[in-house]
């Protein structure tokens, strides 16, 4: 075992071993100090130049050896280090608070062309726009849970849950296709317009994890108008080392857990090799007062990647696959309106088992398989080239209750195939001035299996999308940054799909689109739908320093979606969820404006930010219950697809205080007013407001000790449309359905420690104890679809073990 | 330094190459051009057919028929003539699958799977009561066939739900039973 790689060893236990504060993640006004010495005889080492990769900032060495940078965020950033008689090292430096690092340089060793490495991007990717990072101690604590379910650490981030292993984050508001997951660069296609999809993603693969709140990171797509979510890799130095880490997870509830593994081998060369695998296998989950049956989850996940890191030039190649086969609640498969009404006003669910890990129907089972490959080159005086290219595909099987022959075979069977290439160019020679602009097709194809033996949902489509973009960074001044950005998008959406004779008529297509119909089959029509979308989206905004602790944040976006396939052409009756999807082919692209706003404040002992928003967005595509249909199985409540103009306004705040060097408090309240202005009623589906509160205690010098009570409230939704009234044929009148009415507050405590154990100079042990609601509340949440069935989760008491080596 | 930069041209090229191939192997096999094939539609119930004997009295037939399905067209439902008052009427129930040609029997389906399947009535105004007259092969109601009585003249209804997947034994109640409801129709009848 090489020196280096020892000295790796150190240093990452030094970075698993700094303590974790509670996530109040836009804290960009940290301090580093580190302290630059000879790696054989300690003494100081003066004149060694450190930069952050990835950001123009260089700094030298003191006589004393040491050095500062200062507006740093929490999270884990990588230093370059040279000196002219050392060797460069690549440091990866996690920032919990202000920091203090000692490097160790082998002096002596001369080699001339060291490289820098290209950084990875912990950094914000905005100037202007509110981002947050997680912590990659919360996203540890989330190994077991899903993405979206550490992704509600982030004030103004919530979710739109199907049970509690379908959760699907929701940004300020907004979700589904108006949120992009870049899941290690790659953006993700995995079917995100539906409700009870989930995003297909290993929490456990890439743990570096912030959010943009909004469309103002042009260069990954123009249609975020409620955000991006990304998800890129821990840094790898450039080092000979091998590390790695396994993590395992138990949980009361579900009475079962997950492991997750990492093993990493560097190269000085710049190459290196990272194989990553998880596994998660839980049973039926418990509500306080009874078995949720039907709930387990099985996970497997796994990830390689192979790359070469060097200053001139360098590659990666990528794999993942990610599959879960998910239970779904026993008593959400309902027939018809009348036992949709008779869920509602049932206090327990009509189906209770006894407890099994077995995963029936009905259930999902999805998997995604996502390549890539990429390659950069710098050239001298100009900047970076990067190309792209990267394949998804994934397959959904969605199985429903039946009978006969047909017990075992899917309801729902698409294969959605999507090939990527990218390619960007970014300036970045002059200092203060970064210019980036980049270009994209995309080919997608999605294919419903007639072999299910029921009609399509979602229809055979092609999709093709080009785009183009230029977004530019400027230091206006010491203390202003302004940036700003411009994008056009084209797509267009080829599809074959299969209309009834009935339905044709009813929407009016055949008045519409008769030039869509290729073939008569007597009751229905095969439709070939070719739809265009030009669509175009700026920002601009800037970032001003008021002074040391101050920061003001504003960002203009207009962005434009093209609508999904879901929303054009859903058609068909959802037997799960007892209703009918209907999209609309006249759907437009939707337009948004949102202007956001921060003033935060930051400094050792306390901070705040108040970030307001508004998000005003024309022809925004929502889905809500409109009336009902009659079929021989009953009645059946109609969800349509409309276009409104809709108004967001919102608020997210946060504020903490160190009180002592042990003792922390934080107190996060976001708030989301979304209204409907054609109709002037409230928007469905906006999640209620709600306080956070954490009390945090550390003790550094015992075992790096951390307890921390965490206190959720939840307001009751008072804003959502009104009901629909259907005709019961089982009581032979005209009942109300009670099915927009949310439920009420709700107050949940959880209860979070840590310890650490160092078990030998390079091994280190976590060992984490994690209740949630600690109180076995009974609770219903608004944006739980099976609110309408049971009770959300009890207690669940978690064991977490971390083991780094 | 210069073997260095001409090995880097050449590595660049490959990988450039490479890159712009890989999509165009994909997406030249992808069979876009063929027209998708429509759906059988399985175990669909389009037409539930009830017949009423009674000796004595004229046969009557209620029907209810959902040729699309799923789609906007609500259920035609027929009732061929009016019912007998103070009679006792032998019912018998026959599904069919009409979407194919010739119509599938899922009558036939639902006695195979009999302890799975169990009809329930429920009657109201001048039709005052229905009874199984059939067993599932635990001995437990099904209903394909049951009794119908009529009361004084004036008007009635019959609600008839199959329901799948029942709690069997039940109490006779669509709370109690659970499962999922395949039909659900009530027919207006006319006492006389």
């Amino acid at each position: 075992m090489s020196v280096k790689s020892s000295l790796m060893r150190f240093i990452l236990s030094i970075l698993f071993c700094v303590v974790s504060n509670i996530c109040f993640s836009q804290e960009c006004e940290r301090i580093l100090l580190g302290e630059i010495v000879d790696f054989h005889d300690n003494t100081p080492l003066l004149g060694a130049s450190i930069t952050i990769t990835g950001r123009s900032n260089t700094t030298t060495s003191n006589a004393e050896g040491k050095f500062t940078f200062k507006n740093l965020c929490n999270g884990v950033i990588e230093l370059e280090v040279s000196h002219p008689e050392c060797k460069s090292e690549f440091i990866t430096v996690e920032i919990k608070g202000d920091t203090y690092q000692k490097i160790k340089l082998e002096h002596h060793l001369e080699e001339l062309d060291e490289v820098k490495v290209v950084g990875s991007s912990v950094i914000n990717k905005t100037a202007s726009s509110q981002e947050e990072s997680l912590s990659l101690k919360t996203v540890e604590r989330f190994s077991g849970g899903s993405l979206g379910d550490a992704l509600k650490q982030i004030n103004g981030v919530s979710s739109l849950n199907t049970g509690a292993n379908i959760v699907k984050p929701v940004i300020q508001g907004l979700n589904g296709s108006r949120i992009l997951i870049l899941n290690n660069n790659v953006r993700m296609q995995d079917m995100e317009w539906g409700e009870e999809h989930a995003p297909n993603v290993d929490i456990n693969a890439n743990q570096n994890i912030s959010v943009i709140k909004g469309a103002a990171a042009l260069e990954y797509g123009g249609d975020a108008i409620g955000g991006v979510i990304i998800m890129d890799p821990l840094p790898i130095v450039n080092t000979d080392s091998l590390f790695g880490k396994t993590q395992l997870n138990a949980f009361s509830n579900g009475r079962g857990g997950n492991i997750t593994s990492s093993l990493v081998k560097s190269y000085s060369s710049g190459l290196y090799l990272k194989a990553q695998g998880s596994f998660k296998y839980l049973g039926d989950l418990e509500s306080p007062d009874y078995l949720l049956s039907n709930t387990g989850i099985q996970e497997r996940g796994i990830s390689l990647t192979v790359g070469k890191r060097e200053f001139i030039q360098g590659w990666e190649a990528y794999y993942s696959f990610f599959d879960s086969d998910i239970g779904i609640l026993r008593a959400s498969h309902i027939g018809n309106v009348d036992d949709l009404i008779q869920a509602i006003n049932s206090e327990e669910p009509n189906v209770i088992n006894a407890f099994t890990y077995d995963i029936n129907r009905p259930n999902q089972e999805v998997g995604h398989h996502l390549g890539k490959l990429n390659y950069y080159r710098r050239f001298e005086g100009l900047g970076k080239w990067t190309i792209q290219y990267d394949f998804q595909r994934n397959q959904r099987f969605e199985y429903d209750i039946r009978v006969g022959d047909d017990a075992d075979k899917a309801s729902l069977d698409l294969r959605l195939k999507t090939h990527t290439l990218s390619t960007d160019f970014k300036w970045d020679a002059k200092q203060g001035f970064d210019l980036k602009v980049g270009l994209l097709g995309r080919y997608q194809n999605n294919f419903a299996n007639p072999g299910t033996g029921v009609r399509r949902l979602i229809p055979d489509y092609d999709k093709y999308d080009f785009g183009g973009y230029g977004i530019a960074e400027y230091q206006l001044k010491d203390n202003i940054v302004i940036d700003g950005g411009l994008r056009y998008d084209f797509t267009r959406m080829d599809a074959k799909k299969f209309y009834r004779d009935s339905r044709w008529e009813e929407r009016n297509y055949d008045q519409d689109f008769a030039d869509f119909v290729i073939e008569d089959l007597g009751t229905q029509l095969l439709t070939n739908p070719v739809f265009d979308y030009h669509n175009v989206s700026a920002t601009a905004g800037f970032k001003y320093d008021l002074n040391e602790n101050h920061v003001v944040r504003f960002n203009y976006s207009f962005s434009n979606r093209a609508p999904n396939p879901s929303e054009l052409f859903s058609d068909g009756l959802h037997h799960s969820a007892a209703r009918i999807e209907l999209g609309d082919l006249r759907i437009k692209s939707e337009s948004a404006s949102k202007f956001s706003a921060s003033l935060e404040r930051k400094s050792t002992d306390w901070g705040y930010s108040v970030a307001p928003y508004l998000n005003s967005i024309n022809d925004f595509i929502l889905l809500e219950p409109s009336s009902v249909e009659f079929t021989i199985r009953g009645a059946f409540p109609v969800w349509s697809y409309r276009q409104t103009d809709a108004k967001l306004l919102g608020i997210d705040v946060a504020l903490f205080k160190n009180w002592t060097d042990r003792w922390r408090t934080d107190h996060n309240f976001s708030w989301v007013r979304g209204h409907d202005k054609s109709t002037d009623t409230p928007l469905i589906n906006i999640p209620a407001a709600n306080l956070n509160n954490t009390l945090t205690f550390t003790d550094a010098n015992w075992k790096n000790l951390r307890v921390a009570l965490e206190s959720q409230y939840v307001f009751e939704q008072k804003r959502f449309p009104p009901n629909i009234s259907v005709f019961s044929p089982e009581q032979q009148q005209e009942v109300e359905l009670d099915i927009n009415s949310p439920p009420e507050a709700y107050h949940l405590l959880a209860l979070d420690s840590e310890i650490q154990f160092s078990i030998s100079k390079t091994n280190d042990l976590t060992v984490g104890l994690r209740i949630t609601n600690l109180l076995n509340t009974e609770y219903r949440d608004y944006l739980n679809r099976l609110r309408y069935f049971v009770d959300d989760l009890g207690r669940n008491i978690s064991i977490r073990i971390l083991y780094n080596y | 330094m210069k073997t260095n930069k001409k090995s880097m041209k050449t590595s660049f090229r490959s990988y450039a190459l490479c890159l712009l191939f890989i999509p165009m192997a994909f997406t030249s096999c992808s069979d876009d051009d063929e027209n998708p094939v429509p759906v059988d539609e399985e175990e669909v119930i389009t037409t539930m057919t009830v017949t009423l004997t009674s000796s004595g009295n004229s046969t009557v037939t209620l029907q209810s028929q959902d040729l699309d399905g799923d789609g906007p067209n609500a259920p035609e439902i027929t009732v061929s003539g009016n019912l007998a008052a103070n009679a006792t009427y032998s019912g018998s129930i026959e599904l069919l699958n009409e979407t194919e040609t010739p119509a599938e029997d899922i009558t036939e389906e639902v006695e195979e799977e009999d302890e799975e399947h169990q009809f329930f009535f429920s009657t109201g105004g001048s039709v005052t009561g229905a009874t199984y007259s059939d067993q599932d092969g635990d001995g437990n109601p099904l209903g394909l066939s049951f009794e119908l009585s009529t009361g004084e003249a004036g008007s009635g209804t019959l609600q008839i739900t199959l329901r799948h997947e029942p709690k069997k034994p039940n109490d006779g109640t669509l709370a109690d039973a659970g499962g999922e409801t395949d039909i659900a129709q009530t027919f207006t009848v006319t006492v006389e």
